[in-house]
């Protein structure tokens, strides 16, 4: 039966209401499973070996001390993993990022894994193992990557036919742009440089994985993605994917960086081996330097404007680190750095480069950040040298309804122009401000994404609702899941109960990135209630003996209507799963859907720091954040999502950064010398939520997970050249380089 | 490998496990004695997700040996509910959002309920700081600042 | 690994005197254990020391504070007489963690942990702080200045193990202050600090000892600042030569922790501040 995804403007009952979500008592009293939380009879401890340089030819690896210590019980190298992918080379990268396959491209790729009866037996197996490396020369910085006479990461990345680092090349835009400088009053042209980090999940990667002789084989994981991680565990492992059943734990955080697989297939080969289960949790610092931080990048930007405030022309030069395998890193940032704008004239051009870094992974609204702090700190500097208001300059600038947005579409509604003029009339812009204090402001687009989505509503012979889905709850969507369903059915919201199906469940649901969960799901959702909801009118006329057509279901009951049915009392949803062994068994609706046009999502954010003059030290004194959601179908949960990207980006902002040796080695790889906000760092973050509907969507529902951590890097670097008089750019802005920057400005 | 039996007592129960003695109580409580609350994020003390209490004091797990529990007193997340009832920071964790992802969750509960303890009416200043050693990349703590802020407020009445 | 539980300090000497492995001593573990978990030492022997009498108290006399080993960092600022006498110990030893830490850390096995960047070794260096040493067969006392000797390094000699720290008694008009960079509020290592200690007469200090950490491979005291301040109500240019002694005793390393030019110039500002709000707390105005 087909839907209509159109948005129908309509007064709701609970949506938009602040209920308790389901798994709240679970995970406050402890009783929530995690992926270190499972435990099988009989498991094995598994570890890795990782490689200590940051690039070399793997010569030998000797395992044969290991494998006679007592209690090992499986040793893999590459050797055990032959390579099954075919011609997908998205496949081979990760299996080779896996486990190293002759050489080891960044200091902490795998080079082995073994499986002991306890740690203990594991770490001091991992000793055992010899392997001889021969150092190769490494580069770890994007720009020193691009140079001719870089060493070479991978063979098969040519460019005019020559071995490179440079993986792809990307261009967007419109217009001509050297005709839109030759036109502008005032150009400024600056260059920005923004340092590696991490999605800094407090859980680190964790699985339990069992395969029985038969090919057949469960995992337990932590994950964004059960079902992508069947796909490619069993691809690369070479098993039936129906044979391998992959149930996602609660997640402890994720971000974009566990939507990858990293120990998985090796917990996967270990247990085949050993033919016992086997739990792999990876420790802190293997999190950092095995697993997918986002690129560090360095950019040019230029803008040209009229005195006016019109801006006539802009470009952006982006070169973005993938690490050591391809990926679209760079191309995102070109189609994002001025998708805010109404630009008749706008190139951007995104470069992927190789360095001898872990492979990339995304990290909420990724590359978006990076290419916004070049974008929204050049605005300010266009605004000044005008004399307008950054605030007002952006304002004329906007993005609107039929803008051909610099990354091609044209935009729908949407709400960038609505987010500044909230900005505009904001308490938090007439709060005074002190001595060394300072305010910025800057904006922030993410695109939001949809994908193959379905959902399966069961409905139980009581009359309570179980709807089951393939997207992982990161954040609550549980609770605006549960939300939707009650509302599309009119029935209480503790009626209905949300679980997440493990594989072997429901058909296949793309991975829980993009903003897509409550979108996604959601619309998934309201299908399989409206589904359910014909089911229930068939089953209350069989009950009445009336035509279908008489029947309606409104308020959680199905009422028959017209003059001759005026004596039929109306019949609950409970009164009819009770009789549904007797009108045709249990009642149930699905969905599948590949959901789309999840609805750009657009943000401005005001921030106020003060800068101590004498130290550099920043800190932030008043935050805020306003975003358009489309539709809020939980408040308290997309308030979250505001204040929790806005963390991300004030740590990224000012603290936190990869810091990288001249031997190629990650040297800070814990959390304490990779800093994220502490909380007495933050004050309150205060959110405004707007809603203009995304015409895609019944309720209007708009991906709003990933925009908030896109704007913090420039509001903040905005507010420190008012709090301190200079402009940074580095990212991050750490008190030595602020302190710095003052000393220069002053000298 | 040369194993110790510890005999203490956890969330008021009378609990005996045997580890071996280079063993962290963190590991011993979620592998010996199955409370799998208290979670490692950091394994070194910078996370606080691994937070009990050691004869009433706020630590890490993840910083003390199985063994020193021998003799004393532990205080998990699992020992909050008393007599089947939520504690008030519990409630009020679910009730403000304080929770989005919950790996954090039962380090700050612990933590909070110790600051609670000591100081029935902290400032914003107080609690921020007293709970600077439990991180949560989740919520920007907002919310998880205004749950204490409640549940104090809750627990001064009574 | 031998776990023992000595319940005398000399019980305690004796045991890491004998080890032919790698011993530890355990008070807090706060540092051991982090060291045992990223594989840095495994131990043979930890000798725990918390069940030891002399080590478990704060106690007050007419010679001063004496602080057993074995107390927490929490203990210290629970201790009211303490935190009134010695502000800036208690404070120094406050930052050394989180309330997690505080609950197990001790002032004594951050000094012997021999960081150059030990919160809690300015403060007491200022103070003229002093460590019982206790071996299997004799005691001795020794300035805290004296016990570090490079990072990681103590002159502590095999089988001896600090007792306690104690404190000179307390002379009137007296105040100390502890004051370092981090890059957040909390949770991080100090990138450079300052501790001051002074003593007035009349509003003019008259004598007073200004350390710093993190810049020198151990804590250094800079006696050309103290000077600096000597005879002085810490006016502008009293305060200006101490900074500039400060920052021209500094010795530090660039890491990932802070560069050579910030911890130089930075120690010149904490110095200046340690040095204001000392003088206020020995009963100065400004």
């Amino acid at each position: 039966m087909g839907h209509d995804t159109n948005y129908q403007d309509r007064e709701f009952k609970i949506i938009g209401t602040r209920v308790k979500r389901p798994d709240g008592i679970d995970k406050v009293t402890g009783r929530a499973k995690y992926g270190a939380d499972a435990f099988a009879p009989g498991q094995l401890v598994g570890k890795v070996l990782r490689s200590p340089h940051a690039h070399a030819i793997i010569q030998k690896i000797d395992i044969s001390k290991a494998e006679k210590l007592a209690g090992v019980k499986a040793i893999i190298t590459s050797a055990d993993l032959p390579d099954l992918t075919g011609t997908n080379r998205g496949m081979t990268d990760i299996l080779e990022n896996c486990m190293a396959r002759g050489r080891a491209l960044y200091h902490g790729h795998a080079v082995a894994a073994v499986a002991a009866i306890d740690e203990q037996t594991a770490k001091q197996a991992l000793k055992l193992i010899k392997v001889t490396y021969k150092l190769l020369p490494h580069v770890t910085d994007v720009d020193e990557a691009m140079l001719p006479d870089a060493p070479i990461i991978q063979d098969f990345v040519l460019q005019d036919g020559k071995p490179s680092n440079i993986a792809g090349i990307s261009t967007f835009g419109h217009g001509d742009v050297d005709a839109g400088f030759a036109e502008a009053d005032v150009i400024v042209e600056k260059s920005y440089k923004t340092e590696q980090t991490h999605q800094g999940y407090i859980e680190p990667h964790a699985c339990l994985a069992n395969v029985s002789s038969d090919g057949s084989g469960e995992l337990w994981v932590t994950t964004q993605g059960h079902f992508s991680f069947r796909v490619v565990c069993s691809t690369l492992l070479g098993l039936d994917m129906a044979k391998l059943k992959v149930t996602s734990s609660e997640i402890g955080g994720g971000f974009g960086g566990k939507t990858h697989v990293w120990t998985e297939p090796l917990a996967l080969a270990l247990s085949r081996k050993a033919n016992r289960p086997v739990k792999l949790v990876m420790t802190r610092d293997e999190v950092f330097k095995a697993s997918g931080p986002t690129s560090s990048t360095s950019m040019d930007i230029k803008i040209g404007a009229k005195k006016d405030g019109t801006i006539t022309a802009a470009t952006a030069m982006l070169r973005y680190q993938d690490g050591a395998f391809p990926g679209i890193w760079g191309m995102l940032g070109a189609m994002t750095a001025y998708a805010c704008y109404d630009l008749k004239n706008v190139k951007t051009v995104g470069h992927d480069v190789l360095v001898n870094r872990p492979k990339v992974a995304a990290y909420r609204a990724p590359s978006a950040p990076m290419a916004a702090f070049g974008v929204e700190s050049t605005m300010d500097l266009v605004a000044n040298e005008i004399g307008m208001s950054p605030l007002d300059f952006r304002i004329k600038n906007a993005a609107k309804e039929g803008t051909q947005a610099s990354y091609g579409p044209v935009y729908g509604p949407i709400g960038i122009g609505p987010t500044l003029e909230a900005v505009k009339k904001h308490p938090h812009m007439r709060a005074k401000l002190k001595k060394n204090q300072g305010r910025g402001m800057a904006c922030g687009f993410w695109f939001n994404f949809g994908g193959q989505t379905c959902v399966d509503l069961n409905i139980g012979p009581d009359g309570t609702v179980s709807l089951t889905i393939g997207t992982i709850d990161v954040g609550g969507s549980r609770a605006s899941l549960s939300l939707i369903v009650a509302e599309e059915l009119g029935i209480p919201y503790d009626q209905v109960r949300t679980n997440i199906g493990d594989t072997a469940s429901l058909g296949h649901n793309d991975t829980t990135e993009g903003s897509r969960g409550t979108f996604s799901s959601g619309m998934a959702a309201i299908f399989a209630a409206r589904d359910a909801v014909g089911v229930l009118r068939a089953r209350a006329a069989k009950m009445w003996d009336i035509p279908v057509d008489d029947v309606v279901w409104a308020d959680g009951v199905a009422t028959a209507t017209g003059a001759k049915h005026s004596n039929l009392p109306p019949l609950t949803l409970a009164a009819i799963a009770a009789k549904a062994a007797s009108t045709g068994g249990p009642i149930a609706g699905h969905n599948e859907v590949v959901a789309d046009n999840a609805g750009v999502s657009f943000a401005s954010h005001i921030c106020d720091v003060e800068v101590d003059p004498e130290t550099g030290s920043t800190k932030i004194i008043r935050y805020t954040v306003i975003q358009d959601a489309g539709k809020a179908i939980h408040p308290d949960y997309v308030e979250g999502q505001f204040q929790g990207g806005a963390a991300q980006g004030i740590g990224w902002a000012l603290n936190e950064e990869y810091i990288y040796g001249a031997d190629g080695c990650l040297q800070n790889t814990g959390f304490l010398d990779y800093r994220i906000p502490v909380c007495s760092d933050l004050p309150f973050i205060d959110t405004q939520i707007l809603e203009i509907p995304n015409p895609n969507h019944p309720y209007g529902v708009r991906g709003v997970g990933e925009t908030s951590i896109v704007p913090p890097l420039a509001a903040i670097g905005n507010a420190v050249s008012h709090a301190a008089g200079v402009r940074m750019t580095h990212i991050p802005m750490s008190a030595p380089r602020i302190l710095k920057a003052i000393d220069d400005a002053k000298a | 490998m040369t194993g110790v039996l510890v005999s203490t007592t956890i969330n008021g129960d009378a609990v005996q496990f045997a580890c071996p003695t280079d063993e962290t109580l963190l590991d011993s409580l979620r592998n010996r004695v199955g409370l799998t609350g208290a979670k490692e994020g950091c394994g070194t003390g910078d996370c606080g997700a691994c937070s009990v209490t050691l004869d009433g004091r706020l630590v890490c797990a993840c910083l003390v040996l199985g063994v020193e529990a021998n003799g004393r007193e532990i205080g998990t997340v699992e020992g909050l509910v008393e007599d089947g009832k939520l504690h008030p920071l519990q409630e009020k964790f679910i009730e403000h959002a304080a929770l989005q992802c919950g790996i954090c969750t039962p380090g700050f509960l612990v933590a909070a309920k110790t600051l609670l303890e000591k100081n029935p009416k902290p400032s914003e200043e107080q609690i921020r700081y007293a709970l600077a050693g439990n991180l949560c990349r989740c919520t920007g703590y907002d919310k998880i600042v205004r749950a204490v802020q409640a549940a104090a407020k809750e627990m001064r009445k009574k | 690994m031998r776990y023992e539980t000595p319940t005398t300090t000399k019980e305690a000497a004796t045991l890491l005197h004998k080890e032919k492995g790698q011993a530890h001593i355990l008070a807090g573990g706060t540092d051991l254990l982090v060291r045992m978990k990223m594989g840095m030492t495994e131990p043979t022997l930890v000798v725990d020391i918390k069940h030891i009498p002399a080590m478990q108290a704060i106690t007050k006399s007419a010679a001063g504070f004496k602080i057993g080993a074995t107390v927490c960092g929490a203990a210290m600022t629970e201790h009211a007489a303490l935190g009134k006498a010695w502000p800036g110990i208690v404070e120094a030893a406050n930052l050394i963690g989180s309330d997690q830490i505080q609950g197990r850390c001790t002032m004594v096995g951050n000094l012997c942990n021999g960081s150059p960047a030990a919160d809690s070794v300015p403060a007491m260096i200022a103070a003229g702080a002093k460590a019982i040493i206790v071996g299997k067969d004799k005691r001795r006392t020794v300035a805290v200045d004296k016990i570090v000797t490079g990072p990681g390094k103590t002159s502590l000699a095999k089988g001896e193990v600090i007792e306690a720290i104690t404190l000179p008694a307390r002379l009137p008009r007296s105040g100390d202050a502890y004051l370092r960079f981090t890059p957040r509020t909390e949770m991080d290592i100090a990138v450079v600090s300052a501790a001051v200690n002074l003593t007035l007469q009349r509003g003019v200090v008259k004598t007073a000892r200004v350390v710093l950490g993190a810049v020198a491979p151990t804590a250094v005291i800079v006696a050309k600042a103290a000077k600096a301040i000597i005879g002085t109500k810490l006016d502008d240019e009293a305060l200006e030569k101490l900074a500039a002694a400060c920052s021209a005793a500094c010795n530090p390393i660039d890491d990932k922790r802070g560069t050579i030019e910030y911890r130089t110039k930075v120690a010149g500002v904490l110095a200046k501040r340690a040095a204001k709000i000392a003088y206020q707390r020995a009963g100065g105005t400004l």
